[in-house]
C-alpha cells in the first residue's frame, strides 16, 4: 500500500493493510493449531483402540455406508473449491460472484449434513448407538471382534464425525455472515480479510474429513471386498 | 514481512487443477483400501491423506504464497500431534496388555 494514503479499512495500530492482513492470518493459523490438537486427541485415542481392538474396527468400519462416505468426501472437496473461488472473486472485487460462491459453499455444506443425517438415523434405527442397548449383528463380527469392542469403534465414529459435523454447522453460520457483509458492500478488493480467514477455517474442516474418511470408512474393504 | 506477498491472487486454473487432483486422489484412497498391505494399510492411507492435505494447505489455503512464518507455525502443531501419537504407539506396542477377557470386555 502506498504511503500517504490511509485506507478506511486500516486499523490505527497497523503499519499498512498488508501487515494487518498478515496479523489476522497469523492469528487464524494459531487458532488452526489449537484445532489440530483438539482433533488430535481423538485421533490419538483412535490409534490406541484400533491397535488394541483391530478386528472390532474392521467389523465396525465395514458396517458403514462407503458410498455415502465417498459422496460426502466429494461434496466437501467441491465446497472447498467453491470457497476458494469465493476468495478469488472477493479479491477481484466481483461482488455478485463472491455471493454466489459463498451460497454454493453453504449449499454443499448443507448436502453434507443431510447425508450425515441419513447415515446416522439409519444407524440409530438399527440400535447402533453406544450405551446400554448397543446392538451389532453377530454375523458381521470379524475375527476376534465382540459387540462390546465394536461399540468402542462406534463411540469414536460418533465423536470424531460429530465433532467434525459441529465444525461444518459453525462453518455454515460464519459463511452466512460473510454472505451478509458482502451483500452490504463491506467486502472489497482492498479489504477481503474476512473471506480469506473464513476460507482458511473451511479448508481446514475439509482437511479433517480427508483424514477421517479412510480411517472410519475403509478399514474393512481389503477383507470383505 | 516481505512485500512480495502483497496482493497475490491465485488463478482459477490453479484451483481447478488442485480440485481435480483431490478428486482423483480420493479415488486412489478407495482403490488402495481394496489391497492388503498388512501393517502398512493405515500408513499408506495416511500418506495419501497427507498428500491431499498438503495440496489443500499449499494452494487452497495459500501457504505457498504466504510468509514462511505461517507454515512454521502450522507445522509446529502437526509436529506435536505426530509426537503424541508416535510416543503413545511406541508405548502400547511394547508393553504387555492384559488379555481382553480379563478386563471385562
Amino acid at each position: 500500500m502506498s504511503h500517504g494514503h490511509k485506507s478506511e479499512f486500516l486499523a490505527h495500530h497497523f503499519e499498512d493493510l498488508e501487515q494487518q492482513k498478515e496479523s489476522a492470518a497469523l492469528g487464524m493459523w494459531l487458532f488452526l493449531c489449537t484445532e489440530v490438537l483438539f482433533f488430535g486427541g481423538l485421533f490419538c485415542c483412535y490409534a490406541y483402540y484400533k491397535y488394541r481392538f483391530f478386528d472390532a474396527f474392521i467389523s465396525g468400519s465395514h458396517h458403514l455406508d462407503i458410498k455415502l462416505g465417498l459422496l460426502n468426501t466429494a461434496v466437501l472437496i467441491t465446497s472447498s473449491l467453491t470457497m476458494a473461488l469465493a476468495v478469488h472473486a472477493a479479491q477481484k472485487g466481483a461482488r455478485g460472484r463472491t455471493s454466489l460462491m459463498l451460497l454454493l459453499t453453504i449449499a454443499l455444506a448443507g448436502v453434507f449434513l443431510v447425508v450425515k443425517y441419513f447415515e446416522w438415523s439409519t444407524k440409530f434405527h438399527h440400535g447402533i448407538i453406544p450405551g446400554h442397548n448397543f446392538q451389532f449383528p453377530a454375523e458381521d463380527l470379524y475375527g476376534g471382534a465382540t459387540v462390546k469392542t465394536v461399540e468402542i469403534f462406534y463411540s469414536l465414529y460418533y465423536c470424531m464425525s460429530g465433532l467434525h459435523g459441529i465444525h461444518v454447522i459453525l462453518g455454515i453460520v460464519v459463511i452466512g455472515w460473510l454472505w451478509w457483509i458482502n451483500q452490504k458492500g463491506r467486502i472489497t478488493p482492498e479489504y477481503n480479510v474476512p473471506v480469506e480467514m473464513v476460507g482458511l477455517y473451511w479448508h481446514f474442516v475439509d482437511i479433517i474429513w480427508i483424514f477421517l474418511f479412510p480411517l472410519l470408512y475403509l478399514l474393512g474393504l481389503h477383507v470383505h471386498g | 514481512m516481505s512485500k512480495s506477498h502483497e496482493n497475490h491472487i491465485v488463478p482459477v486454473s490453479t484451483y481447478l487443477t488442485i480440485f481435480t487432483i483431490l478428486i482423483v486422489m480420493t479415488g486412489v484412497t478407495l482403490w488402495v483400501a481394496f489391497h492388503d498391505f498388512g501393517i502398512w494399510n493405515t500408513p499408506v492411507a495416511m500418506l495419501i491423506a497427507s498428500f491431499k492435505a498438503t495440496l489443500v494447505l499449499l494452494f487452497f489455503m495459500h501457504l505457498k504464497y504466504s510468509p514462511r512464518l505461517m507454515t512454521i507455525v502450522f507445522f509446529s502443531s502437526a509436529y506435536m500431534l505426530a509426537l503424541l501419537i508416535l510416543i503413545v504407539m511406541a508405548d502400547i506396542t511394547t508393553r504387555t496388555i492384559p488379555a481382553v477377557s480379563s478386563v471385562g470386555m
